[in-house]
């Protein structure tokens, strides 16, 4: 175990970085970017079986139990009580009582529905679910899904898939610092620097799925994405200069040659 | 008789039980999860829950998501 782990509801895991299942070319690109990415934490969606062809390949086979956490989503619901049904569901494949509980309120923006999100997160707290719920960045609502007893809160960087990155880091920043529970930024993210800034605002864990299942290279993008979430903790945990408006020079300004003008006279001979 | 098994009526001869069905399926019972009338069906009750005429089955299992 490392020294900083992400620890949530008593469960550590070594990697900040949280990846999804979803959009990969193949089940073994995604395998070897799961490997790549260092992450010990993968979501899973939960769907019908395909009663037509069930020659397909299980996804589970491609998933290194022994060393990955599986997180079930409720993923395209769009009302609590189908997130609580797919939560069952999802516990009962995976038998753990995690859950990453998504209630979505509109199908273009993928925003959640948040009424309905901090409904399904008091009952599934209530059943012995650990929630971790995907949310909006906005401080009120993580309040409230954490006294609904949710393990982490989970704010959207950007839209899902979007890759737009951090889009309001402020209210990141403000939800980390009000938070009694592990943060995690979950969504929006495209390339390494968003992960990296992300993680620089101080919050626990990035979680992502597309940036890298949909890179041009996943595996690359797996490893990329390891070293920007490890930088940004590390400079966060540093502490990073304040910002200022002027320079600050890096030399020192004692010991410095006389300035020409004063040397020559006035004369100038270079 | 005609039950509705994820979403299309599925006609079996019945009533059966969970662990009946998951093998006519020829679906392995340990990937998968099973609601039955909108109730998730705990994998030690597969033996003993009977499914008779009109009930509605959802088996489901992981795919991949985000």
């Amino acid at each position: 175990m490392t020294s900083d782990p992400l620890v949530i509801a008593g469960r550590a895991f070594n990697s900040r970085l949280v990846v999804g299942t979803g959009k990969y070319p193949s089940h073994a690109v995604m395998a070897e970017a799961h490997r790549a990415s260092g992450a010990d934490m993968v979501t899973v969606a939960v769907r019908r079986v395909n009663l037509t062809d069930k020659s397909k390949e299980s996804l589970i086979d491609f998933i290194d139990r022994e060393r990955i956490f599986i997180l079930p989503n409720t993923a395209g619901c769009y009302t609590a009580e189908d997130a609580i049904r797919t939560a069952r569901l999802g516990r009962e494949v995976g038998l753990s009582n995690w859950v990453k509980l998504e209630v979505i309120g509109d199908e273009q923006t993928l925003f959640p529905d948040n009424v309905a999100l901090l409904e399904a997160t008091r009952v599934l707290v209530s059943e012995g679910f650990i929630v971790l719920p995907y949310t909006n960045d906005d401080p009120v609502i993580c309040r409230k899904l954490e006294e609904a007893g949710a393990a982490a809160v989970m704010p959207l960087g950007a839209p899902i898939g979007s890759g737009l990155g951090i889009q309001n880091p402020n209210n990141i920043r403000i939800i980390k610092d009000q938070a009694r529970v592990p943060v995690i930024v979950d969504a929006g993210v495209g390339t390494a620097s968003d992960a990296a800034i992300a993680m620089e605002l101080g919050v626990d864990g990035v979680l992502m799925n597309t940036a890298i299942a949909l890179a041009g290279d996943p595996v690359a993008m797996a490893r990329a994405m390891k070293l920007a979430v490890e930088a940004g903790r590390l400079a966060y945990r540093a502490g990073r200069i304040p910002m200022r408006p002027y320079a600050s020079a890096s030399s020192p300004l004692d010991g410095r040659i006389t300035p020409v003008a004063a040397a020559a006279g006035g004369r100038s001979g270079v | 008789m005609t039950i509705r098994l994820n979403g299309e009526p599925f006609e079996i001869a019945g009533p059966v039980t969970i662990s009946a069905l998951l093998a006519e399926l020829k679906i392995d019972s340990r990937i998968v999860a099973v609601e039955h009338n909108v109730v998730v069906v705990k994998r030690l009750q597969y033996d003993t829950t009977m499914i008779g005429e009109g009930d509605v089955i959802e088996i489901v299992r992981f795919v991949g998501g985000g």
